[in-house]
C-alpha cells in the first residue's frame, strides 16, 4: 500500500558541514554549561577547532565533485555552494580568532558569544546552497538574528545599544520587503524554487508589472544586506557601535552573504528579466562606490573609515551584475559576472579582515578609534604599521597586493560586455579607484610620516590568537596579488550547477 | 649554464625582492647587516645583469633572449611571459647599476629620520619593480611591475623627503595612479579586441590587422595617459618638480635615472609596435607636446632659484627630446631615444646625487646662497661642472649622443607624417639645446664659480667621502665611454628597434 507521505531521501554527505556546525554548537552549549568562569576560555577554542572541523566535509565533498541536489531542488550543493561554504568557515575562523582575547578581557559571555557567532555562520553556509525562496528567506534569518544580538554585545555603551537597534529595525524592514517581494514572485510564477521561477519568467508572458515590483522588491531588501546606497545608513553606526571582531564579521561574511542571496536569485531566478533588474544595479553600484567613497574622504574614526569604505568595495562588487546580462555568451556570460563577484568577495575577506585586525590591536595600546592616534605607529609598532599599509594599499588595489587582481575581474567583466553603459560604469570604476587611494594613503600617512600625538611610545602587545589571524590575512592578501590564481580559480569554478 | 639563462631574468627581477623580505626579519638596531644585505643583493643582481650581458646573443638583438614563459593566470590567459631584447638590455643594466651605487651612496648618507633598514627595503622594491618593467613581455605582468614602484616612491618621498614631502607623495602617487588606471583600461581593450592574448609580441603580430582604427586611437589615448604621466610630457608634468625637490637624493636619482624611462620604454615597447595607425595619428601630438616640453622645461629652469628643482625642470626638457625621437617613429630617431633614455639617466642622476652632496653640506640648495664649491670642494666642484656639460649635450661626452640624433630625427620623420611639421619641431628643438646651455651654465656658475657667500665663507666644507667616490666614479666613467664609442649602445639597439618598427613596414 503506497503511503501518503514519502520522507525524503537525504543526502547527508552533502550536509556534513551543517550537521558538523550543528555539532559544534551543541558542544559549545555544553561547555559553557558545565565549566565554571575560568574554563570560558575553551568556548573560544571549542568553536575554532569546530569551524576547521567543518571545513573538512566542505573539502571532501570538492573532492567527490559532482552536483547534488535534495529536496527538490530547494538545497543545491554545487561547486559554487563549496567555494563560498569555504569562506565563511575561513572568514568565520579568521573572527573567532580576533574574537578571543577580546571577548576574554572584556566583561562578556563567551559562550553565548561564540554560539551566536557560529549560528550565523550555519545560516551563510545555508545560504551557500538554498535555490528556494523559502530556504534563502530561512537562511537570511539565521544568519542575521544572531548578528543583531551580537552588534549590541556591549550592552552597557550607548553607541552599542544604537547599533544593535538601528541593525535590527532596518534588518526587519528589509526582511519584510524582501518577503512581500517574494511573496508577489511566488504569486505569479506559483513556485518558490528559484529554477522554476527562471523558468516560468523566461517565458515573456510574465512581464506583468507585478513581477516587476517583486523583483526591485527583493533586490531592495538585499541591498540592505550588502549596504548597497541608498540602504547602507545603519552601516557606519553599526560598524562603530558593534563589538570590532563582529564589524570585521559583518563587513565581511554577513555582505558575503547578501552577495551570495543576490547572485542566486537573480541569476538563476530573474534571469530573464535582466530589463529590470540591469538598470537597477547600474545605479546602485555607481551610487554606492561613489557616495560611499566621498563619505569615507571626511572621516576620523578608523573604524568608520573602514565602513564607509567596505561600502565602496559592495559598489565595485555590484557592478559585474549591472552588466552580467550584457556579456555575450562566449565571453562566459553570467558565470562570467558570478566569477568576477566571487573572485573580489574572496579577496576582500582576506584584506578586509586583516585591516579590522589591525585595528583590534593598535587599540590595545592607543584604546582608541580616531585615525590621529596612528600618529607615529610605525616608530613605536613597524610590523603593524606595515601590515595596516598592505592591508590598506591592497583595498585600494595597489599591485602586488591582492586588490589589484579582485578590481582587475570587475574591469574585465565590464570590458567583457562591452556596452556603452557598461564602459561608463568602468570609467565610474577607474575615477572611484583614484579617490579611494586619497583615504587609504592618508592613512598610511599618519602611521608613517606624523609624529605620535601624545608621544607615548610603549611597544604594542599583541596577543597569539590576533598574531596568528594577521599573518593569514597578510599571507593571504600578498598570495593573491603575486598568485592571482590561487583566488581566480576558486572564483572560476564556482559556478551554479544548473547553468550550462 | 643553460640552466643559468632560464633562470636569469627571474633572478634579475626576484632577488631584491627575496633579500628585502629577509631584511625584514632582521632587527633595526643592526645597520651594518642591513647595508650589507642591500649592497650584497644588488651586487648579486648586477652581476646576473653582467652574466646577461656577456651571453647575450649580440648578432640576435632584435629577437628575444632568455625567455621565460609559464603559466601565471590561466583565467585570464595571462603568463609570465619574460625576456630582454636590445631596447630593454640596456635599461635593465642601467637600472641593476644604478641601485648598486644608490646603496653605496647611502652608506652615510641616510636622510632623516635615519631608519636605514626600512629606506634599503624600498630601495630594494623599487629595483625589483623597475627590472621587472623592463623584462616583461605580458601586459599584466608588465601592469603589476610598473605600479610596484609607486607605494616604494610613495614612503620614501613621504617620509625621507624634505619640507613639502607629504604633498609631494600623495600628488605623486595620484597623478601616476590615474594614468594608470587609463592604462589598465587600455590593456584590457587590447586583449578583448586583439584577440584574447595579453602577450606582447602576438599582440604586435595580430592587433595591427584586428583592430579598427578608430578604436586603436582610443586605446593609444588610454596608452598615452599612463605613459606620458610617467615620462612625464608637458602638461602632465606638475607632479615631478615636487616630488624631485622633495625625495631625497636617492629618490631622486633612482626617479630621474630610471623612473622616469618606464613611461618611454612603455611607448617603444607596448603602444607604438601594438598599435601603429594610431601611433602614426598621435605623433604630431606627442611631437608637439615633446617640443613645449622641451621649451618650458628650458624656461622653467631659468625661474628656479633651488638648484635641485632646476634640474627636475631639465629632465622635462630632456625627456622632451627622447620624445620628439620616439615621435619621428624612424629607426634612427627610436634608437636616438633609448640613447637618450641612458644618458639621461646616467648625467641627471649624477646631477642628483651631486646636489644631494651640496644639501648634505651647505644645508641648502638656493642658488643665491651658493657660490665658490670649486675652492671649498674642489673635486666636488669639477663633476658638477662635467655633468653640466654632459647635460647640455656636449659632444664627447653620452648627452650629445641622446639629443642630436633626436633633433636630426625629425628632420626626415617616418613616410606619412608632415616633414613641414617636424621640421618645424626640429628648429624649436635646436633652440631648446641653446636654452640648456644657458640654464646649465648659469647653474654651474652660480653653484661653483666666485667665492663662498660669507654665510659659508669659514664653514669647513669638506670635499668627496668614500661612498660618494665609489657611488660616483663609475658613473662618470660611464658618460665618457658612452660618449667617446656610442656605438657600443646604438649597435645594441639598432637591432631591436628594426624589429619594433617593423608593423610599420615601408616606414620603419
Amino acid at each position: 500500500m503506497e503511503t501518503l507521505f514519502r520522507s525524503p531521501s537525504v543526502d547527508f554527505h552533502a550536509f556534513a558541514p551543517e550537521i558538523v556546525l550543528v555539532l559544534v554548537l551543541v558542544v559549545l552549549l555544553f561547555v559553557d554549561l558545565v565549566f565554571e568562569e575560568r574554563g570560558r576560555w575553551a568556548t573560544s577554542t571549542v568553536a575554532g577547532i569546530g569551524l576547521l572541523a567543518s571545513l573538512v566535509p566542505v573539502l571532501t565533498l570538492a573532492v567527490a565533485g559532482g552536483d547534488r541536489s535534495l529536496f527538490d531542488g530547494a538545497y543545491v550543493v554545487d561547486d559554487f555552494a563549496l567555494v563560498l561554504k569555504g569562506l565563511f568557515l575561513v572568514a568565520g575562523y579568521v573572527t573567532v580568532l580576533i574574537s578571543t582575547d577580546y571577548v576574554a578581557e572584556g566583561d562578556y559571555y563567551e559562550g553565548e558569544y561564540y554560539f551566536l557567532l557560529l549560528s550565523s555562520l550555519l545560516g551563510m553556509t545555508v545560504m551557500a546552497s538554498a535555490r528556494d525562496l523559502i530556504s534563502i528567506f530561512v537562511a537570511l534569518e539565521l544568519l542575521s538574528i544572531p548578528a543583531y544580538l551580537l552588534a549590541g554585545w556591549r550592552k552597557r555603551d550607548l553607541r552599542g545599544n544604537e547599533a544593535s537597534l538601528k541593525y535590527y529595525l532596518l534588518g526587519v524592514f528589509a526582511s519584510a520587503v524582501m518577503l512581500y517581494g517574494m511573496s508577489l514572485v511566488f504569486g505569479v510564477t506559483g513556485s518558490t524554487v528559484l529554477s522554476e521561477i527562471g523558468d516560468a519568467l523566461a517565458g515573456g508572458s510574465s512581464t506583468v508589472p507585478v513581477v516587476t515590483v517583486g523583483i526591485v522588491f527583493v533586490v531592495v531588501g538585499f541591498g540592505f544586506k550588502v549596504s548597497a546606497v541608498p540602504f547602507h545608513t545603519w552601516a557606519p553606526d553599526t560598524y562603530q557601535g558593534a563589538p570590532t571582531p563582529i564589524t570585521a564579521f559583518l563587513s565581511v561574511a554577513s555582505k558575503a552573504a547578501g552577495f551570495v542571496a543576490l547572485l542566486q536569485l537573480v541569476f538563476i531566478a530573474f534571469l530573464g528579466q535582466d530589463d529590470v533588474w540591469a538598470p537597477l544595479f547600474w545605479v546602485l553600484a555607481a551610487l554606492t562606490m561613489t557616495v560611499g567613497n566621498l563619505i569615507a574622504l571626511r572621516q576620523t574614526n578608523i573604524v568608520r573609515l573602514l565602513a564607509y569604505s567596505s561600502v565602496a568595495q559592495a559598489g565595485f562588487m555590484l557592478a559585474p551584475l549591472a552588466v552580467a546580462a550584457s556579456i555575450p555568451a562566449e565571453r562566459g556570460g553570467i558565470a562570467n559576472a558570478t566569477e568576477a563577484v566571487v573572485t573580489y568577495l574572496i579577496i576582500y575577506a582576506a584584506m578586509n579582515l586583516g585591516a579590522f585586525a589591525v585595528v583590534m590591536a593598535v587599540a590595545r595600546k592607543t584604546r582608541s578609534g580616531e585615525i590621529g592616534s596612528y600618529g607615529g605607529l610605525f616608530d613605536y609598532a613597524p610590523g603593524l604599521a606595515v601590515l595596516m599599509a598592505v592591508f590598506l594599499f591592497a583595498l585600494a588595489g595597489i599591485p602586488p597586493l591582492g586588490g589589484w587582481y579582485a578590481k582587475f575581474v570587475v574591469f574585465k567583466s565590464l570590458l567583457d560586455a562591452g556596452t556603452g553603459a557598461a564602459v561608463a560604469l568602468a570609467v565610474v570604476a577607474a575615477v572611484n579607484s583614484v579617490i579611494a587611494l586619497f583615504y587609504y594613503a592618508s592613512v598610511a600617512r599618519q602611521m608613517f610620516m606624523d609624529p605620535v600625538p601624545d608621544g607615548d611610545t610603549t611597544r604594542v602587545q599583541v596577543p597569539a590568537a590576533l598574531t596568528a589571524s594577521l599573518a593569514l590575512c597578510a599571507v593571504a592578501t600578498v598570495a593573491f596579488g603575486f598568485f592571482p590564481n590561487l583566488a581566480a580559480r576558486l572564483g572560476d569554478v564556482a559556478l551554479f550547477g544548473a547553468l550550462p | 649554464m643553460e640552466s643559468l639563462d632560464d633562470s636569469a631574468l627571474s633572478l634579475a627581477v626576484f632577488v631584491p625582492l627575496v633579500v628585502a623580505a629577509a631584511m625584514l626579519l632582521v632587527p633595526r638596531e643592526n645597520e651594518t647587516a642591513h647595508k650589507l644585505m642591500a649592497l650584497g643583493a644588488t651586487l648579486a643582481t648586477f652581476a646576473v645583469g653582467m652574466l646577461i650581458l656577456a651571453r647575450f646573443d649580440y648578432g640576435a638583438s632584435d629577437q628575444l633572449q632568455f625567455r621565460v614563459d609559464a603559466p601565471w593566470i590561466d583565467v585570464i590567459n595571462s603568463r609570465y611571459l619574460l625576456g630582454v631584447d636590445g631596447i630593454s638590455l640596456p635599461l635593465l643594466v642601467l637600472s641593476m647599476f644604478v641601485c648598486v651605487l644608490v646603496v653605496v651612496y647611502s652608506w652615510n648618507h641616510f636622510p632623516e629620520p635615519h631608519n636605514p633598514k626600512a629606506f634599503l627595503i624600498l630601495i630594494l622594491v623599487l629595483e625589483t619593480g623597475m627590472n621587472g618593467t623592463f623584462v616583461a613581455q605580458d601586459l599584466i605582468l608588465f601592469f603589476v611591475f610598473f605600479e610596484v614602484v609607486l607605494l616604494p616612491m610613495y614612503f620614501m618621498i613621504g617620509v625621507w623627503g624634505g619640507e613639502q614631502r607629504q604633498y609631494a607623495a600623495i600628488k605623486f602617487f595620484l597623478f601616476t595612479l590615474f594614468g594608470s588606471a587609463l592604462m589598465i583600461l587600455s590593456f584590457l581593450a587590447l586583449y578583448f579586441s586583439g584577440g584574447q592574448t595579453f602577450s606582447i609580441q602576438e599582440l604586435v603580430a595580430v592587433a595591427a590587422d584586428n583592430i579598427p582604427r578608430s578604436t586603436q586611437l582610443i586605446i593609444f589615448g588610454g596608452l598615452f595617459m599612463g605613459f606620458a604621466i610617467k615620462v612625464p610630457m608637458f602638461p602632465f608634468h606638475t607632479w615631478l618638480p615636487d616630488a624631485h625637490t622633495q625625495a631625497p637624493t636617492q629618490g631622486s636619482v633612482i626617479l630621474a635615472a630610471i623612473l622616469l624611462k618606464l613611461g618611454t620604454y612603455g611607448f617603444i615597447r607596448i603602444a607604438i609596435p601594438i598599435l601603429p595607425e594610431a601611433a602614426m595619428a598621435w605623433a604630431p601630438v606627442i611631437g608637439g607636446l615633446a617640443v613645449v616640453g622641451i621649451i618650458y622645461g628650458a624656461l622653467g629652469c631659468l625661474a628656479q632659484s633651488d638648484m635641485k628643482r632646476l634640474i627636475a625642470f631639465s629632465s622635462v626638457a630632456h625627456m622632451g627630446f627622447v620624445m620628439l625621437g620616439i615621435a619621428t617613429l624612424t629607426d634612427f630617431g627610436i634608437n636616438a631615444a633609448v640613447f637618450g633614455m641612458v644618458a639621461h639617466g646616467l648625467i641627471t642622476g649624477m646631477l642628483f646625487f651631486v646636489a644631494g652632496s651640496v644639501k648634505d653640506r651647505f644645508h641648502t640648495l638656493e642658488l643665491s646662497r651658493l657660490g665658490g664649491l670649486l675652492l671649498q670642494a674642489p673635486r666636488m666642484g669639477w663633476i658638477l661642472g662635467f655633468c653640466a656639460m654632459a647635460s647640455l649635450g656636449l659632444p664627447g661626452l653620452a648627452g650629445f649622443w641622446g639629443e642630436f640624433p633626436a633633433i636630426l630625427a625629425a628632420y626626415s620623420p617616418a613616410e606619412g607624417l608632415s616633414e613641414a611639421l617636424f621640421r618645424t619641431y626640429m628648429v624649436i628643438a635646436a633652440l631648446g639645446t641653446v636654452l640648456a646651455a644657458g640654464y646649465l651654465l648659469w647653474m654651474l656658475q652660480r653653484a661653483a664659480f666666485g667665492t663662498p657667500k660669507p654665510e659659508f665663507a669659514e664653514a669647513p666644507i669638506a670635499d668627496m667621502h668614500w661612498p660618494e667616490y665609489v657611488a660616483w666614479v663609475p658613473m662618470l666613467v660611464l658618460i665618457l665611454v658612452l660618449g667617446i664609442f656610442p656605438g657600443l649602445l646604438f649597435g645594441l639597439t639598432d637591432g631591436a628597434v628594426g624589429n619594433a618598427l617593423s608593423s610599420f613596414g615601408a616606414g620603419g
